[in-house]
């Protein structure tokens, strides 16, 4: 087994339920430990852009000391200490706050200051997403040789989003044409189709004060994604998951030709592969429903 | 548009403000148009990404402060990663938008977010939301 400390963040313990213990579902099949942070903080969502506010920058730094702590007391084997995200929102907060340990020594210093009694800090730790675990650590073929239900005959449009991928300096795959979430569903049989908007913006939270504008966006990457012939949006994101899915409703009312499209996470078709109790991959809690489309392909009772 | 150019708006603090908080070069950026070509937003825009940093370089402080397009922004990061001239546009979008709220101004109101969308919405949303657009 490989233990790893693993940071949820808010979102999964609350509104993405079903994107957390989808993953925990299929975990030990790949022998993986997730060992969930202890005292973790909100990392704050959204990274701060304003290089004169380091304030900002303290709640995911104090989450980046509590892994290396971890890792002081013997409690995670790697060195350097690995923490893994699944919320990609949490996973660029935390990415580029350590690049400013790392790269200003001044900034550095100012936050380690700023901290009470934790440890000090020199950005040792290193933030992954769950799917470069899968790619780099795993590896497409140990995956391949674990699928139990192949997801034959299903077609999905992989879905990347914003912050996975955007900036440059922290992206898990290319920017412009990113594959891994391709390669993952090509190894659990599934038919996969390309759309020219898969690294488009959702809309992120302009869903929250532009609710109307957000769905256009959305709107657009649906139906775009349908015409290639997708018949669910695979998505990594609960943001997304919201805008792309939950909104669906609002596009429906605007575009009266408009028909809903499941947006399911990638762990959950990942559980569903690996042979997981249905039950655990959370299909009734999603903002769609992807149990009816998964029935007619015979993957699900 | 009929713009007044005056050597106090172009060397003036205002710019020197934006590009102390964005730490970005505003005249690094040569009009070429691609951010504005990829921003997710810019159909919505009263003024075109590419036109914020131009108004910007120019200081043009009160078009900006009364423009749209800064509120309308999603940080997607498309325009920064496209640049060619490795300007990060998304950067100086919020840098005008604290010379806002550091004026305690609020851009959303949270107490007018109607109550279903509150139940429905994602923790990174809401936080988000407030971080970019409350002061
Ligand atoms: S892409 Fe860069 S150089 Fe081109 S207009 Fe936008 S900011 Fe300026
Ligand atoms: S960061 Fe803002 S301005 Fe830049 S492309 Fe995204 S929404 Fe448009």
């Amino acid at each position: 087994m490989m233990n790893l400390s693993y940071y949820p963040g808010c979102t999964l313990k609350t509104k993405a339920k079903n994107f957390e213990d989808s993953a925990i579902a299929f975990m030990s099949t790949l022998g993986i430990d997730l060992i969930e942070l202890p005292r973790w903080n909100c990392c704050g969502a959204s990274y701060c852009l304003a290089d004169d506010d380091l304030i900002h920058q303290v709640a995911p730094v104090r989450d980046l000391i509590r892994v290396k702590e971890q890792s002081v007391r013997g409690i995670l084997p790697l060195k350097p200490p690995k923490v893994v995200t699944l919320c990609p929102f949490c996973y660029n907060t935390l990415k580029r706050a350590n690049l400013i340990v790392k790269n200003d020594p001044s900034k550095k210093d100012t936050l380690n200051s700023f901290m009470d009694d934790e440890i000090d800090y020199q950005g040792e730790v290193e933030t992954v997403h769950l799917l470069e675990v899968l790619r780099d650590d795993i590896g497409w073929e140990a995956i391949a040789e674990k699928v139990k239900v192949p997801l034959k005959g299903l077609i999905v449009a992989p879905y990347y989003g914003c912050t996975l991928i955007r900036p440059r300096e922290i992206a898990i795959d290319d920017v412009e044409r990113p594959t891994v979430l391709h390669r993952l569903m090509e190894t659990l049989g599934a038919t996969v189709v390309d759309f020219p908007l898969a690294t488009e913006c959702c809309g992120s939270f302009q869903s929250v004060s532009n609710p109307d504008l957000a769905a256009e966006t959305a709107w657009n990457i649906l139906t775009l994604a349908q015409r290639q012939g997708a018949e669910a949006l695979v998505l990594s994101c609960p943001l997304c998951e919201y805008n792309l899915g939950f909104q669906q409703k609002l596009m429906m009312k605007k575009h009266g030709e408009f028909k809903g499209i499941p947006t399911p996470y990638f762990t959950q078709l990942l559980a569903l592969a690996l042979g997981a109790a249905p039950e655990s991959c959370g299909f009734d809690q999603g903002y769609t429903d992807s149990r009816a489309l998964l029935q007619s392909k015979g993957l699900l009772s | 548009m009929r713009v007044e150019l005056t050597s106090e708006k172009l060397h003036g603090s205002f710019v020197a403000k934006v590009e102390e908080i964005s730490g970005q070069d505003l005249l690094s950026c040569y009009q070429c148009g691609k951010c504005s070509a990829g921003c997710p937003m810019s159909f919505a825009m009263d003024i075109l990404p590419n036109q914020i940093i131009r108004l910007a370089q120019l200081g043009m402080e009160v078009e900006i402060a009364e423009s749209k397009a800064i509120w309308l922004c999603a940080t997607c990061i498309t325009c920064a990663a496209r640049c060619p001239r490795g300007c990060d546009l998304s950067r100086v979008m919020e840098a005008l938008r604290l010379l806002t709220l550091r004026k305690n101004v609020d851009a959303v109101e949270p107490s007018r977010i109607p109550e279903e969308a509150l139940a429905d919405l994602p923790q990174i949303a809401l936080v988000s939301c407030f971080r970019k657009f409350t002061a």
